[in-house]
């Protein structure tokens, strides 16, 4: 019942008519970028994204931008749209930061969906981007947990990697999930990014060394958690009927959606599911008219690995309590029914925070115009991103198809 | 009782006194923990403080080994999630317990730790959990 909303019949209306289609896209390298300023690393995002789409004018063509940014504590430095659209030569064009958490640039991609749908423009530019490494561990910690309730559960000693620990400990203990099963999810994105060239830990791990890497709040471990990383990613997006104009090989946006939820995980109904990420998926498979049988591949929000199996029952990839038998199963690998993560995910790939929401949409990119190279997805035709901000009180949710 | 505002503020003031407080909403009877200035259900922003029961069952828990500066001394602690006797939910440390000895399900009961921390803001006292 939690799913009926009241634009429901409004996303019925769209059912599997492209809202926008992608007509390029850039990603930064992701990694430990030393010596580089979020704007210069942004910088290097979009002149990917230029070079990509020699049809496409930039400054003549885009007329406005959105970008994902979490936090100004890192480099002491707001007002963020207005920075990077300049370092990016788009001097003058309406620039706006959106903050979602860690789905921030899941929300600049919404603006700019709404920026071409409404008619205003024609060609958009969203993004984001994040600047971390240079800080201390316990400094960037400090930084993330800005994004959970600090009233509760900060001030009572609960970090960032303990809320998803908690859920993490639930989901274990109604249904049976093991550590072994969350470890997997760790080898896997791995071996993706091993694929990556632009990844930030390309390397692979094994079950033993996953495992028995230090405790960080049990049952999470090292290997448990995503990266801190530098990076940056843009996409291009145009009204569907003009994108040809810029290039054979669009993407269509069909489907999107977002949530929210309570800041503190303690006053949700649920603590093994994210409420936020079912209500964005619903929204999103109702406005691409396909069901999740129909999806062929997928970026999801692994920063713990308990998130990617909570993400596959969200999602409807498999029944609620069946998320770490659907990891065991080994259907979300590259060589799976529906692989999960082909990027290398958040795990390896890297989490520049504001980055990741349209990075995974740049991954998705990729494998539906065949440029994967070594981690291509034969056939790929339907891909989604599933994005969640902070311990999942926002949550959004994109469905991609190749034209 | 009624002139004190419904405020995380006020809540915290009644930590201070070792008395757990929620808002009991006059028009809908949700009572909220903490309290709020506006009813999440009803929209109504008229209510009555209620004194919650202190004691409860561990939902979910986990033990931090890499903790925020503030909390760095205590390492490793556990933390968790406990419904209350009226279904209610707060999170909390679990202290004077081994930490093998915790279970999901078992009875807990708060505990009050009102020596204020030394910083500007906030200055709220806190409060954990014990067996029962």
């Amino acid at each position: 019942m939690i799913f009926q909303t009241s634009n429901g019949q409004r996303r019925k209306k769209l059912k599997g008519k492209p809202l926008v289609s992608i007509v390029s896209a850039g990603l930064s390298k992701f990694g430990k970028l030393e010596g580089l300023y979020a704007r210069e690393i942004f910088a290097q995002a979009a002149k990917e994204a230029f070079d990509r789409c020699p049809n496409l004018d930039p400054k003549k063509d885009i007329k406005a931008l959105f970008v994902g940014h979490m936090g100004e504590s890192y480099e002491h430095q707001g007002h963020t749209g207005a920075t990077v659209a300049d370092w990016a030569g788009l001097q003058h064009i309406p620039a706006t930061r959106t903050e979602t958490a860690c789905a921030s640039s899941a929300a600049a991609l919404r603006a700019g969906i709404f920026a071409v749908l409404s008619g205003l423009y024609d060609v958009v530019m969203v993004g984001g981007v994040e600047k971390m490494t240079h800080r201390t561990t316990p400094e960037v910690t400090e930084f993330l947990a800005m994004a959970s309730d600090f009233p509760f559960e900060q001030w009572h000693g609960i970090t960032f990697p303990g809320l998803y620990a908690l859920m993490a400990t639930a989901h274990m203990h109604k249904y049976s999930t093991t550590e072994e099963q969350l470890a997997m999810i760790a080898v896997k994105n791995h071996h993706n990014g091993f694929l990556n060239p632009k990844a930030h830990m390309q390397k692979e791990v094994t079950l033993e060394k996953a495992l028995s890497s230090r405790v960080i709040a049990w049952p999470l471990k090292l290997y448990d958690c995503s990266l801190i990383t530098d990076g940056a990613s843009c996409l291009i997006i145009t009204k569907p009927e003009t994108a040809k104009k810029y290039t054979d090989t669009p993407i269509q946006i069909i489907g999107s959606g977002q949530a929210s939820d309570s800041i503190g995980i303690y006053e949700r109904e649920s603590l093994t599911s994210l409420i936020a990420a079912k209500i964005a998926a619903k929204q999103a498979y109702e406005m691409a008219g396909i069901k999740p049988e129909d999806i062929d591949i997928a970026e999801a929000h692994d920063c713990f690995t308990i998130a990617e199996i909570i993400a596959y029952e969200d999602l409807g990839f498999c029944k609620p309590s069946e998320g770490g038998k659907l990891m065991e199963s080994g259907e979300t690998k590259l060589d799976g029914k529906i692989p999960v993560n082909t990027s290398g995910g958040l795990k390896s790939k890297g989490h520049p925070v504001g980055a990741t929401g349209t990075a995974q949409a740049y991954e998705i990119y990729l494998q539906l115009t065949e440029q994967a190279e070594k981690r291509q997805i034969k056939d790929a035709r339907i891909g989604l991103a599933h994005n969640v901000g902070g311990s999942g009180a926002t949550a959004a949710v994109h469905i991609f198809r190749r034209e | 009782m009624s002139e004190q505002p419904f405020t995380i503020e006020q809540f915290y003031k009644h930590i201070n006194q070792g008395r757990l407080m929620g808002g009991k909403c006059k028009k809908c009877g949700k009572v909220h923990l903490p309290p709020r200035p506006l009813c999440d259900k009803c929209l109504s922003k008229e209510f009555e403080w209620v004194e919650i029961s202190q004691k409860g069952k561990l939902m979910t828990y986990t033990i931090i080994h890499v903790a925020p500066p503030q909390f760095q001394s205590m390492a490793p602690y556990a933390v968790g999630i406990i419904q209350l006797e009226n279904g209610l939910k707060i999170p909390g440390m679990i202290r004077d317990v081994e930490h093998e000895k915790i279970k999901i399900g078992m009875e807990l009961k708060m505990k009050f730790d009102t020596s204020i921390v030394q910083s500007q803001w906030p200055q709220w006292p806190r409060y954990y959990f014990k067996p029962a």
